[in-house]
């Protein structure tokens, strides 16, 4: 008994890191004011850019540089079309989708069926590891799970205590304010969103050496789309995405352990998203304010004269 | 900063001079009052020294020295602050952020709490009791504005210019404001303040330059003028009655408006329980400056606002609060004050903004379908009749011009031959010519047995056109005369808000 | 200093509309290019094999048209939310609604009845699964302002396991040796299809015929009228009287229900039994997307805007056949054709013209 618990709390961990690590960047994204949909795509290209990088040089470390890399430039494309283009940033985003599924099936096609002979190791924190029960549930992950936690809360820190982080919430809040204030709303945004993107490569690096070592097309399998639903449950604050990471991660864990109980996992499957739901309508019957929701989200920002 | 200056200052903006050759000078411990109706220049003069504009012509000299400001930020260094009329706030955050955020000495961690002692230390300079933690929407329009003020004041302005500043401020908010602003003139400040209301600018100006047009009109210490003397120079003409349309005895009453009570967006009363009736045959006029009412009223007339209390009929037919169809389809026509934004769809094109309001009535659909043919006859009917400029009824609508896009709302709306047409600011941008032909229109619906509800900020247009004139100041009519009453020499100061009649 | 100035263009005229459509293929073909030259592959033979395979034989030909037919309707029933600008992400659960709601109808009362009358109920009953699915996000934005976006996201996620909760419990067949599918449809409710290809006909035509009807009301009815002034200024249809909220449910009911029908036509025509919701919805809810998008929202153009990209997904299977491409190619294209339509659409909105300025300090 004791050994499932653990088993099912480990892997829950383990599933929610890369929900935990797309969020916190589409959390800095949207705080912006941008909405970004392409999560999926840019999480897919990721994830294959990890897995080549790491099967080429035989050091994940390398490939999680490479994903962040080609990440944040994938998501630069989406960041032109709505900031600068003012294109709507619903299309745009699910060009980006796309673009990024397909190029990441295109360009992972031969590595199918090669598995990594070395991917990322899991650090177990000595001491703490022994804890029993506790310690290998917390403390004996891959180095993925660490970042998750430690970028979240640095993340939090950076949008409340900070002055760079009363930008970005402002330049989401009201553009034209912060304008005024002599800040370069165009250039906070294109920042927020290519570390937006950064984040979702570092979740699909986790997905293609961590996770597990080889690469199948449509790796990400939705992982993306939830993350933008964890974004608005954790009301667009990165503390709150760590419970809503491992809640939903923890979902799919335990979706078919409780099958023999009668409890169907498809119905399990769909609670994220009904929550997601639920957490609006509460919003919208309450007062919106303390939903935190950016108010310019998707709103496209024209600097202007007159 | 000991004095500034600005010299020969010129901007215009496509057609329009803003402003023309204007010389101001402000110096040390000297509260300026700038002075003017609205569109008198006097938010664009001061825009330039802000560093949001750039003058076409004309310096700014700080100190005797010249200066250029390309930016807010110049600007900032150079020692001016600037409270705009509309708060450039954001209303989720707290107070401490809002300054945070336009402070150049922001700490990069742990901001809020590193520049509350600041905020509290100006606010105990001035009196005024903020609470930095405080979350901005919770603050109360004067409170918001004070932390307008600290922001301007925390990067280090020695020069203020406030815009409109009384303009959401309840009197004994004014009273204070005024307190802190004697406050920074002793301690060394230059105030500009910027204003429409002539008590406030006797009450706290030092000296005062009057704006109309573009132009400086006059220019006095406040000390040597009285309220009469301000008044002519913002008007700039002594009221002489020319009458140019015929006298007409107005027939039945066709609108009553009885004690309407009429909140704006910030929930708070714009319109306090103003009654008149409008009659056929008669242009009933509102003057003052915007922002005194006038939009929400002329908004819960035609639907789009609604009515707290009180009743609006029509031709004996209640219509408070109706739905906006029902009561265009009870003879009350719009044209807007945004033309562009409310009145047209710009990307349709001119026959099917033709119909914009009309096009549900039998004559233009049947049923489900749209009777194409007779809008496009209409449509040419309405180029021709209104002397609409375009080339075809094909083109997209947003490529005419300002003053045809307002010919062909007028004439959409009076096509229809409506109970009462109400006007809102219809000349407002709109050159010679179509302001001219505008103003002929509304004469003939008035002579054809219409009635005219015209809202406008142009006294020469509500003298020329209206039979009965009425002033609002802040909700309330500070008097309804008839256009021959000599009371109306003074309607500066009722616009003012310093006489009812 | 390098600055732009963007400007509003002002006279867009149909020519430059064509000239900007061609433009962003043409860029966009490029670009495609010069990600397959990256990835290893010879990209003029495969972008030929592309076209070749879905326009270049008749099996192509007719294999695009079948996969045109799903396209059509709810490209069709997109273009007229869209211009309204209610962003309706959800057309693939709409379609599986459809498909949910006629196969009900089809299994439980095909038997009974004969093709004439259980195939038009089945489609009706499609029709009005897909209208009330997406009636939904319709009410949550109208009521309770909530993000067409997000709320219709959400719902294909929920619909997906909803179906997968159907097929796998009570839906299940019996004469499906365990496996998670419904038991095939009779063959009164199945649709027949034209010989020699997998084309269900009495779909096309329902697809085609809608669409016109469509592309009539949005341009000859009061009713698309009122949709246009919405998508344009809605200001000025608040100020002109239009009703919001009927106006915005009935477009979900039309954008809902086409995307039913689609459905109906995928589960009775292609599949003939439900399966699992990806292969019968086939991504065809977010190509619509597109579809609808390319056509400029015009519904009789979404015929030539859905038959480009049905050729696509055929010279898709095709070039993974023959190139041994995966799947994702076909997204490839997509995003990359739909980036270039997003930019040849901002300057044919908008004059942008270099100003070589003079460096301010």
């Amino acid at each position: 008994m004791e050994d499932i618990i653990i088993s099912v709390a480990q892997r829950t961990l383990v599933a929610g890191t890369p929900l935990l690590l797309g969020t916190i960047g589409e959390v800095i994204c949207e705080r912006s004011g941008i909405l970004n949909l392409g999560v999926e795509g840019v999480m897919s290209v990721g994830a294959v850019t990890a897995f080549i990088i790491t099967f080429v040089t035989g050091n994940p470390w390398f490939g999680l540089v490479a994903a962040i890399v080609a990440a944040s430039l994938i998501s630069v494309i989406h960041a032109f079309a709505s900031i600068t283009l003012q294109a709507s940033q619903v299309v745009s985003g699910l060009a980006l989708t796309m673009l990024g599924l397909g190029i990441s099936g295109l360009v992972g096609k031969p590595y199918i069926g090669k598995p990594l002979t070395i991917k990322m190791q899991n650090w177990a924190i000595p001491v703490l590891a022994d804890i029993p029960i506790v310690g290998p549930i917390l403390f004996d992950h891959s180095p993925f799970f660490y970042m998750a936690i430690v970028l979240a809360a640095l993340a939090w820190f950076t949008l409340e205590y900070t002055r760079l982080g009363i930008t970005i919430r402002s330049a989401g809040e009201n553009p034209r304010a912060t304008e005024a204030q002599g800040i370069n709303v165009y250039r906070v945004r294109y920042w927020c969103v290519i570390i937006g993107g950064a984040f979702s490569g570092m979740a699909g690096a986790h997905l293609s050496t961590s996770y597990s070592k080889s690469w199948i097309e449509g790796m990400t399998a939705g992982r993306g789309w939830i993350v933008i639903a964890l974004t608005i449950f954790a009301l667009w604050n990165p503390m709150r995405a760590v419970i809503g990471a491992f809640l939903f991660g923890g979902i799919f864990v335990i979706q078919y352990l409780l099958q023999p109980l009668g409890i169907s996992p498809n119905f399990l499957a769909m609670l994220p998203y009904i929550s997601t739901l639920f957490v609006l309508f509460i919003g919208a019957l309450r007062d919106s304010r303390k939903m935190n929701a950016p108010a310019m989200l998707a709103e496209p920002y024209r600097r202007g004269e007159r | 900063m000991k004095s500034l200056g600005m010299v020969n200052i010129s901007k215009s903006f496509q057609d329009v001079k803003a402003n023309s050759d204007i010389n101001i000078s402000i110096k040390q411990g000297e509260i300026l009052g700038l002075l003017g109706e609205n569109g008198a220049g006097k938010t664009t003069l001061m825009n330039i020294l802000y560093g949001l504009y750039q003058p076409d012509s004309g310096k700014i000299r700080i100190n005797g020295k010249d200066t250029s400001i390309n930016s807010p930020s110049d600007s900032r260094r150079h020692g001016i602050g600037m409270v705009h009329q509309h708060f450039m706030l954001i209303p989720n955050h707290s107070v401490a952020e809002n300054i945070a955020l336009g402070y150049e000495m922001t700490p990069l961690l742990f901001p809020q709490r590193k520049i509350k002692d600041n905020i509290i230390a100006y606010s105990k300079k001035f009196n005024f009791d903020i609470d930095p933690s405080r979350p901005v929407w919770q603050l109360s329009a004067g409170e918001q504005q004070r932390v307008e003020i600290i922001k301007a004041l925390i990067n280090g302005a020695d020069l203020l210019i406030l815009d409109e500043p009384t303009s959401v401020l309840t009197s004994q908010e004014t009273r204070d404001l005024f307190q802190n602003l004697r406050e920074m003139k002793n301690q060394g400040h230059l105030v500009i303040l910027i204003s429409h209301k002539l008590d406030e600018i006797l009450e706290i100006c030092d000296r005062v330059t009057v704006l109309q047009k573009g132009r400086i009109v006059g220019e006095a210490q406040t000390a040597d003028v009285d309220k009469k003397s301000l008044a002519r120079m913002m008007i700039g003409r002594d009221i002489i009655f020319q009458i140019e349309k015929e006298p007409m005895e107005r027939s039945e009453r066709v609108i009553t408006i009885d004690n309407v009570v009429i909140k704006n967006d910030k929930d708070l009363e714009a319109v306090k329980g103003i009654s008149f009736d409008i009659y056929r045959n008669e242009i009933f006029g509102i003057a003052g400056v915007s922002g005194n009412g006038q939009r929400e009223l002329v908004e819960a007339i035609t639907g789009l606002r609604a009515v707290e209390s009180g009743k609006i009929a029509i031709d004996g037919d209640d219509i408070t609060n109706e739905s906006v169809r029902c009561i265009y389809n009870c003879g009350i026509a719009h044209v807007p004050e945004e033309r562009i934004k409310f009145g047209i769809a710009p990307g349709l094109c001119l026959y099917e903004n033709a119909i914009l309001k009309q096009h549900h009535k039998p004559k233009y659909s049947n049923r489900f379908f749209l009777a194409y043919s007779k809008i496009k006859q209409h449509a040419k009917n309405l180029l021709s009749d209104f002397k609409v400029m375009a080339p075809s009824i094909n083109v997209q609508t947003k490529n005419l011009s300002g003053g045809n896009i307002q010919k062909l709302i007028l004439g959409r709306e009076i096509s229809e031959d409506p109970s009462l047409l109400v006007a809102s600011h219809p000349t407002y941008g709109l050159d010679v010519g179509a302001t001219e032909y505008l103003r002929k229109q509304l004469l003939k619906r008035r002579r054809e047995g219409g009635a005219v509800l015209l809202v406008s900020e142009d006294l020469e247009e509500i003298f020329e056109l209206c039979d009965r004139i009425a002033v609002m100041f802040q909700g309330e009519f500070m008097g309804i005369l008839n256009s021959d009453d000599p009371r109306l020499k003074d309607i500066g100061l009722m616009m003012a808000g310093s006489m009812r009649v | 200093m390098l600055k732009f100035k963007v400007t509003d263009r002002m006279n867009i005229l149909p020519r430059h509309s064509l000239l900007s459509l061609v433009f962003s293929l043409g860029a966009g073909l490029l670009a495609i290019s010069v990600i397959f030259l990256f990835s290893g592959v010879n990209p003029l033979y495969a972008i030929f094999k592309i076209f070749s395979g879905s326009f270049g034989s008749m099996y192509g030909l007719k294999e695009t048209v079948t996969k045109a037919i799903p396209l059509i309707l709810i490209g069709g029933g997109l273009a007229v939310a869209f211009r309204a600008k209610f962003w309706n992400i959800g057309a693939e659960s709409q379609l599986l609604m459809g498909s949910i709601f006629g196969t009900w109808v089809g299994l439980n009362w095909g038997p009974h009845l004969p093709w004439p009358v259980i195939v038009p109920l089945m489609f009706f009953a499609g029709f009005v699964g897909g209208a009330l699915w997406g009636l939904i996000p319709a009410i949550l934005k109208i009521r309770f302002s909530i993000n067409e976006v997000i709320s219709t996201l959400m719902l294909n996620y929920i619909c997906n396991e909803f179906m997968k909760l159907l097929i796998v419990g009570p839906w299940r067949g019996k004469t499906k040796h365990g496996f998670p599918y419904t038991d095939d449809l009779p063959l009164s409710a199945t649709l027949s299809v034209l010989p020699g290809s997998r084309i269900h006909y009495a779909t096309l035509i329902i697809a085609v015929v809608a669409v016109i009807l469509l592309g009539i009301a949005i341009y000859k009815t009061r009713f698309g009228y009122e949709v246009r002034v919405i998508g344009e200024n809605p200001d000025a249809a608040k100020y002109s009287g239009i009703d919001f909220f009927r106006t915005t449910l009935i477009i979900m009911v039309i954008s809902g229900g086409m995307a039913g029908l689609a459905g109906v036509g995928e589960a009775a025509g292609i599949h003939h039994y439900l399966s699992y919701p990806e292969s019968i919805s086939s991504g065809y809810g977010y190509t619509a997307i597109i579809v609808a998008w390319l056509a400029k929202l015009n519904p009789v153009y979404v015929i030539l805007s859905a038959l480009f990209f049905a050729g696509i997904l055929v010279g898709g299977d095709a070039i993974q056949i023959s190139l041994g491409l995966p799947a994702a190619t076909v997204q490839v294209f997509n995003g990359t054709l739909l980036v270039f339509l997003i930019m040849g659409d901002f300057f044919l909105k908008n004059r942008v013209a270099l100003q070589w300025g003079l460096k301010r300090n």
